[in-house]
Parts: C-alpha cells; structure tokens; sequence
C-alpha cells in the first residue's frame, strides 16, 4: 500500500476519499506462446474534480489502465491482480452484467477517434437520448430536451436542428464535441479520456480541451487523462502520471514533474519534448526502444536505456518511492541507499528549466 | 489470430534453413498442416479417393462399363454378401445390372475427377490467358472482357453452365450427344468457371505491371511477350493456384449436378453424379446402397477437396476471402 | 439520388440487352426452327410459308428488333417439343417455383442471421462450434445430394414426409397455391430445407463475420462505454451495422435461390419451371430456354435494382448527402 500516494502533500482541500483507487493492478494477455503481462503493479489515485494526466510511450500500457478501470479490455485481456475501487467501492471483481450499470453512470469514457465513436448509423439525437433514458428516468420528451441542452453546453450551434443529424455530417471537432456530450451526458463522477485529442487538427485541440477541462471543473468530475503529448497534460492536468513498459514509473504534481522529473525516463521525455524558443537541432532522443511486452527486462525496465543504470537495477525491480513532489519508480531515490547520478547523463537536463514556461 | 500469423511468419522468415525440402518442411504451410487435423484428415481422404479413381483398373473387382463382366443374374445383390448364384462378392452390393457398386464408384470418381481437373485446368488457362490481357494490355479489351465477365457473374456459374450445355448440345447432332457429353461438361463447366481467374489475374498483373522491375524491363527494351510470361506470370500464378483448388471442389459438385439433372454424363458412362440419379429410383424399393454409397463418395470427395481448398487459400493468401 | 437511380437502371437494361442477345442468337442459330416444328415430312412451300409467318425471312436486325417487341410483351413462340406457347407453360409452372423460392428464402434468411448473430456473440460455446463445423458441410455439400439424403431419412425410413410432387393444390384461378392443404404445406419442407441450405449456411457465416467485425469497431466499444446494456448494444447498434453489407449478399443469394431451383425441383419432382428448364435442356426445345433465361435475367436485374435502392434507404451516409464515398 506504501505506494499509494499520501494526499496530505499534494491536496490541502483533502477529499478523504478518492473518486478512483488503483492498486497493484496487473494485467494479462493469456496467448499461445505464453502470457504477457501488460499492466504491473500500477497504482493510482484520483481525487474528486481532480485531472490525472496519464503519458507515456504507445504500448507503454496508458490506454490499457483506462481500459481496465471500465473493464473494458479487448479479450483475452484480463485483470490478473489487484484492485480497483471506486468511491471507496471494489469495482475491478464485478461480473459484466454488474459493470454495466457503472458505465456511463459512474465511469464516463471519452475515446479517441471522434470519427468512429458514433455510431453511423443512428442520428446524434437517437444516441444521446438513449443514454440519457439509459441512465435517468426521464421520458422521451424529457430526454430530448437534456439532449439539447447537452448539445449547447458542449458548443453546437443551433442544436435543434442539429438533433436529427448523423455523424457524418459533423467536422472532427464537433464530433468529438458530441462524444463529450455523450460521454457526460449521465453526470459520471470520473471520465477516462483516452487520447480525446489526438486525432484532431491542432487548432481544435486546444478548444476541446480547454471545453472537457471547463465541464469537468463545472460538476466536479474527475478525469482520467490518457495522451502522449505532453503539451497537452501540461495545460490540462493537476497531477501527472508515466507509465512505461506496463509499469507506473513516475507519479507527482504537474508542474513539479516537468520542472523537475525525477526519473531518468521522464528526464528524457521532458528532454525530447520540442520549445520553440529553442533550436530543434539539440532535441534530445533516448536511446533505444521500449522493449516489448514480450520482452520486458528483470529488473527496471527502463535500465538497458538508462545512463544512470548499475547492476542493481538489472537486478531488483524499484517500487515507487518518494522523490521530490512526487514518486518515482527509481533506484536513484532509495531512501536508504541512493544511486548516485552518473556524469554525461546532464546533456538531457539543460533546457528544462523552461519547459514550464509555456 | 492475426498475431499468431505475423508471429509465424516472423518465425518463419529468420529460421528458415537451406535446401529446398527442408526449406518446404519449415515452411508455414507445412506447419499450418501439421497443426490442423482436419486437413490431415482430409488430405489422406482426398490422397485416398485419387488414387482410388487413378488405379480403378487394378483396383475394381470388374469393369463396370464392359457389359460381358456383368452379371445379370447377380442383380440387386446386398453389399457384404457373396453371391448364391456366381459365386463373387460384392462389398457395396450390385445394381440392377448386375453391376459392382464398388466398382461403378472407383470408375465413376475417374469420370468425375476426370471432368474435374479438365474443367479446371480449361477455366484456369481461359481466365488467366484473358486475365492477362486485360491487364497488361488495357483499353477495349480490357473494358470488353470484364464487362462480360460482369454480366456472367450476375448468374449463378451452375445456371451458365446448364445454358452452354444446352448451346453446345443445339449445335450438335442428336446421334453425337452420348459419345461427346464429356467434352461438352468439360467445355461447359470450364466457360462458367473462367470469370474469377481473370479477375484475379488482372488485378495482379495492374499491380505487377506497375512495379519497378517491369518498368525497367520495359525501358531495357524487352518485348512485350518475354515480360509477360517471364516476370508477370510468375507472380500472377500464386492466387490462380489457390481459386483452382477451390474451383475443382466446385467443378466436381458442378459436373454431379449436371448428370444428376440428366444433362452431363450419360448412364452407360456414369460419373458420381449419374450413379446417384440412378440410385434414387432403388431408394423406394429397398436397394439402398445403389443410392447410398455412391452418394457418401461424392460426399467425402467434395467435403475433403473442399477443405483442402479453404485451407490453401488461407495459408497462401489470406487477404482472398 | 437521381443519378445514382439513372444509371443503375441504364446498367440494368444493358444486361437485359445483352442476355437478350444471347437468347435470340440461340433462336436464329442453333438448331432450324421451321425443321424443329415441322419436322423432316415437310414440304418446301410448307417451310417457306411458316417461315415468312414466323418472320425468319426479314433481315436480322429486324428479327432482333421483333423479338425484343414479342419478350417484352412476354411472348416467347411456341414450345419444339409440347407444341404449346411458351407463355403459358410458364405461367402455370410459376407459382410452384415461387412459393418454393420464397419459403426457401424466408428459411434461409431468418435462420441464417439468427444462427449468424448467435454464433458471433457466443464464439466460443460448443454450440456455436457445432453449428460452424455443420456449417462448412453444409457448404460443401452439391445441393442434389443433400435432397437426396434428405428424402432417404425423411421420406424412406422414417415416412414423416412425403418424397416428391407438390401435394394437394388449391387453384385460386390465376394462381395455384399448395400453401393451403396440410398435404401441400408438408410437401413443401424438404424441398424448401435442400433449397435454402446453402444459402442459410452462406447467410450464416456472412452474418457472424460481419457482426464480430462490427463488434470490434470504436462506436461499439463507445456504446459499451456509455453504459448501453447488452441488448441494446448487441441487437440495435451491432445489427444495424452488421445487416447494411449483409443485404446486398443476401439480395443476390435470393436470385440464386430461384436459379437453384432448378436442382430442387428435379430431386422433388416439384412442378416447377426450374424443371422445365431442365427438360428444355435436354431437349434442346430452345423458345423454352431463352424463355427461361430471359425470366431469370429479369429476375436478377430487379433484385439487383432492388438491393440498390434498399442499401440507399438504410445508409443514412447514402442517404442524405446524395452520394458519399
């Protein structure tokens, strides 16, 4: 439990319980040639109206861990360890007729491809107002009239006469702004967004954002943010998570996390991220691949990359332990015995300062 | 699934060692062989059924078609029994003619098999001859050849096949029908067949005709001809391969259809299918086996070479469905 | 929406010009019309007369041109070998082999995407595999051979149904239905069940593996997502969207249901016009086959037609911009 972070340090309002508690979550994909494991001992916490951005690598196991909370994963995936409360609640060993009535609900999800998260087939109307009388009691009338209001608050113009439409008659932008719509439509206390900007054109992105980011904090719902883009956790999110290979590697306030990472990974992550008020010629790249899933070493995983990497860390595998902030899954922050810092490993560190000054 | 493939394939490529048997034994169709039962079974009926059909002759206690074998006096004969009258035994019984069913059965899957493969092999040289032209060449033949495939393929190929039948037949004199009914299946059948293999290998050959190599074979000034057959062709032969093993699945139901409907081969040459017409006349009767055992040969022939089929195209092309 | 209308009609009538093509050239080249009806004892003037009667003596096209006015009145002369006019042959054999047809087709469509939509939600129970292995038997089995069987379980040794014919039949003046006696509905399973196998198992497999690659698609996870039980997420949104690619299949397999008749009818000895087609062939009675021919074309050409339409109406994404992708 040691990993589950204390909130004293980063909530003064402190919300006793938090909306979402992941604990040692593992992961499996049984497959004939062995089972990999996706997800390992990932452990997090969401406080109520608070925005958790989740970054990492594609494969790192970011989407997955959003999967999981809806249980969601695409078979033979399944959840091997672990828990996962909500409002205090253990949700993770619901059967899925038991899961159903949470989603949605309680567990709103926002995917990413706003293009093929409507239905085609059915009129935006059609799909909204059969959430809403999924979830609420309301009559057809009724719903309707949520539907436009929904429609509204999330930035369609002329809503009635949008109603009707289907999907393809949207731009991208307004898509992704129905699936807000649909996705807060029952009031759910967490939203998982997964990558909900991604697949936009750049000028869109900040508005949606800036809209999911407006709602949430309108009625207090938490968010799960999944993305790779750093840009995008450093505008919306108040804690940042980092997962690589399947692993939770670094957890903390934002603004701490990118001033001063404290794992090596999310150095060179920070390191890697373009500013334009510096020459792209001396963007840093971390050496290497993500291993696959396949092929995740004993030890940290992240070691083979690491320049900081000693025998120890091919060994024994780090837990999150407090560094700065925040945790870090890293043999540099053992309280009891502290890996020192190799010299040369300071040519990822020189333009950090300013990444927060975006 | 598809994860299992790529990884075989993965597999396959970075451990395949020299030789050509070996290089086939490691193959991924070999592998995917040896992991489905199915098709092992299948093959070994098909391998089975073939050889059967090819050594008819030294296999068959008579020949069913020479009527100085046959003895009448044996008809109707139960299988497993050994005649009161001639002595002989008959392991799927006699006919009404005395005949051998197990004999009628081995020559009538030679007949079959026969019209088969001819059907096929007709089919696949039409359809890939016109396949490459369309393609290599363009323009109006191209347009010409695939409009009448499209109107062809708005039939069903068993109807087609029926029409030419019966085309071919108002051309011929009445006296010449039963000498030349396998010939006329054969043409037939291929005619209705043609239309895949020159889809497929038109399409193939617009995408090899575009590739580099071609182009540069061009500039080098090779003819027309040579680049044909000796670099499009190769490449064009591997989806041809796989829907002619469907095709002989669909060719043998096809020419059992026929001379079951009375319209492919004539009874004093029965084929499978004529052998089945024949046999349901007993059925009321009592003879069942005149019916039921030419019936469950046809049955294990298109069912295994059926199989056999499906699992080729899924080893060589998975993106045919 | 008009031009889409436009030229799939215009591409409907080339493939009706062309089969009547083929149907007149077997008239005007295969075998002598005038010896075929008249006989070796004729005499010339005999010949010569019905010759100039049947037209034969004008220029081609002007025969072509007189035989498309004759088909589209269906007019389609006189029978070789009954003497009588192919019309009316037609006509009377017609409601045997739609009343087949269409129970066929109603057994194969209902019970194909049942079968399919079962098997695609439940992959991998026992029932569903028993049903896949079934299915590919019933896929590669000749169609005669399943009637055959058929009428050896069913009629032969176990004697529940009747092995052949259509039953009692009620003649309602311009139609003949046996859908109405008990003999006549019971005459009609086996045939309809040979008839409609293959398409239920083709219907089946076409349903299953559009439905399971529907349920892997992002607005189904979302639906899920949101929260939408089972049923509405299996049975309106996976559905919907498993049935638009489905229709088009299934339109064609109805036309091929009609032209498979034809086996069914010989194995039944049901009083079809499949089995006149049949006899035709045998004969080489040509009026009959290109009678036959241009019937089935048009039966295809309509249910192309058809099919068309219908994918337009369901597919809002045709629908409303007038075109699309």
């Amino acid at each position: 439990m040691s990993s589950i972070p204390s909130s004293a340090e980063r909530s003064p309002a402190a919300a006793p319980e938090p909306v979402l508690s992941v604990r040692h979550l593992r992961v499996e994909f049984p497959t004939r040639h062995g089972t990999l494991v996706a997800l390992d001992d990932v452990s997090f916490a969401i406080a109520p109206g608070e925005v958790l951005g989740v970054v990492g690598e594609s494969g790192a196991g970011k989407s997955m861990t959003g999967n999981a909370v809806i249980q969601l994963l695409e078979p033979p995936g399944r959840i091997a360890d672990g828990e996962i409360h909500l409002q205090g609640r253990r949700i993770d060993n619901l059967a899925e007729d038991d899961f159903v009535p949470l989603r949605g609900r309680h567990i709103g999800m926002i995917f990413q491809d706003p293009l093929t998260s409507l239905n085609p087939l059915f009129s935006i109307g059609d799909q909204l107002i059969e959430t809403l009388r999924t979830h609420l009691p309301l009559s057809e009338k009724q719903a309707r009239e949520r539907a436009l209001a929904l429609l509204s608050e999330v930035g369609i113009p002329a809503p009635e006469t949008r109603l009707d439409s289907y999907p393809h008659q949207f731009s991208g932008g307004m898509r992704q702004r129905v699936v807000i719509a649909l996705a807060l439509a029952a009031e759910p206390e967490l939203i998982i967004a997964d990558e909900p900007t991604t697949a936009l054109d750049v000028s869109v992105q900040a508005q949606i954002l800036a809209l999911l980011k407006r709602l949430c904090a309108e009625r207090g719902t938490a968010v799960m943010l999944v993305t790779h883009d750093m840009g995008v956790i450093a505008e919306t999110a108040d804690r940042v998570a980092v997962m690589y290979a399947g692993r939770l590697i670094e957890i903390g306030p934002v603004n701490a996390v990118i001033r001063a990472p404290q794992h090596p990974y999310t150095e060179g992550l920070m390191a890697s991220i373009p500013a334009v008020e510096h020459d792209l010629e001396r963007l840093y790249q971390i050496e290497g691949a993500m291993p696959r899933l396949a092929a995740i070493p004993p030890g940290c995983p992240f070691h083979p990359r690491c320049p900081h990497a000693q025998a120890r860390c091919e060994r024994e595998r780090p837990d999150l332990m407090p560094a700065g902030q925040g945790q870090a899954a890293c043999w540099l922050h053992d309280p009891d015995d502290p890996l020192p810092r190799r010299a040369g490993s300071e040519k990822a560190r020189p333009r950090r300062e300013n990444a927060h000054e975006r | 699934m598809s994860r299992d493939v790529q990884a075989r394939e993965a597999g396959g490529v970075a451990t395949r060692p020299p030789g050509r048997l070996r290089t086939f034994l490691a193959s991924d169709i070999v592998h995917s062989w040896k992991q489905q039962p199915v098709v092992i079974v299948a093959t070994l009926v098909t391998l089975t059924l073939f050889a059967g059909a090819l050594f008819a002759p030294w296999i068959a206690p008579q020949n069913p078609f020479d009527p100085g074998q046959l003895q009448l006096i044996d008809a109707f004969t139960p299988p497993l029994t050994t005649s009161e009258f001639s002595g002989r035994f008959y392991l799927l019984g006699s006919d009404s003619q005395g005949r051998d069913v197990f004999s009628a059965i081995l020559y009538g899957s030679r007949i079959s098999l026969l019209v088969g493969f001819a059907a096929v092999l007709f089919a696949l040289v039409l359809g890939t001859a016109l396949g490459l032209s369309a393609g290599f060449r363009g323009g109006w033949r191209d347009a010409l050849i695939m409009r009448i495939a499209d109107v062809q393929l708005t039939f069903p190929s068993i109807l087609m096949a029926l029409l030419i039948f019966g085309v071919i037949r108002g051309f011929l004199p009445r006296s010449m029908h039963a000498e030349v009914a396998i010939i006329v299946l054969i043409v037939a059948i291929g005619l209705s067949d043609w239309v895949q293999y020159a889809r497929a290998v038109r399409g193939a050959t617009m995408v090899e005709k575009n590739k580099e190599y071609v182009q540069a074979a061009r500039v080098i000034g090779l003819p027309a001809g040579k680049i044909l057959f000796q670099h499009i062709l190769p490449n064009v032969l591997r989806p041809v391969l796989v829907i002619g093993t469907i095709g002989l699945a669909l060719a043998i139901i096809a020419e059992a259809t026929l001379s079951f409907l009375g319209v492919g081969m004539p009874p004093t040459q029965p084929s499978l299918g004529t052998l089945i017409r024949v046999g349901q006349d007993y059925m009321f009767s009592g003879e069942w086996w005149i019916l039921l055992f030419p019936g469950v040969a046809l049955l294990m022939l298109a069912l295994s070479v059926n199989l056999l089929g499906d699992w080729l195209r899924d080893v060589l092309n998975p993106k045919l469905r | 929406m008009l031009a889409f209308l436009i030229q799939r009609v215009l591409q409907a009538i080339f493939v009706m010009f062309v089969v009547a093509l083929i149907a007149f050239s077997l008239f005007h080249y295969v075998g002598d019309p005038v010896l075929n009806m008249l006989g070796q004892e004729a005499t010339e003037a005999d010949r010569a007369e019905l010759r100039a009667r049947l037209g034969l003596d004008q220029p081609v096209v002007v025969q072509f041109y007189n035989f498309i006015v004759n088909a589209a009145q269906f007019e389609f002369g006189i029978s070789y070998r009954s003497a009588r006019p192919v019309t009316d042959l037609i006509s009377e054999r017609l409601p045997a082999t739609l009343e087949l047809a269409t129970i066929s087709a109603l057994f194969a469509v209902i019970m194909g995407i049942v079968l399919g939509i079962y098997t695609a939600l439940h992959r991998d129970s026992w029932l569903s595999r028993f049903i896949m292995t079934a299915s590919l038997i019933g896929v590669s089995l000749p169609t005669f051979l399943i009637g055959v069987l058929l009428i050896y379980l069913f009629a032969v040794e176990l004697g529940w149904l009747p092995a052949f014919g259509r039953g009692e039949v009620v003649d309602l003046g311009w139609w003949n239905t046996g859908l109405l006696t008990r003999s006549g509905l019971a005459s009609l399973i086996l045939p309809a069940i040979t008839l409609g196998l293959f398409q239920l198992t083709l219907i089946m497999r076409l349903v299953r593996a559009e439905m399971l690659e529907v349920l892997s698609t992002d607005y189904i996870k979302f639906a899920r997502a949101r929260g939408l039980p089972r049923r509405a997420v299996h049975l309106r949104h996976a559905l919907k969207n498993t049935l638009i690619p489905v229709i088009t299949i299934i339109g064609l397999q109805l036309g091929t249901i009609i032209a498979f008749a034809i086996i069914t009818e010989t194995v039944f000895q049901w009083p079809g016009v499949g089995a006149l087609f049949i006899t035709a062939v045998r004969f080489v009675d040509i009026p009959v086959m290109a009678a036959y021919l241009m019937m089935i074309a048009l039966v295809f050409v309509v249910i192309n037609l058809v099919v068309d339409l219908l994918y337009y109406a369901v597919d809002p994404r045709l629908r409303v911009q007038g075109g699309g992708k």
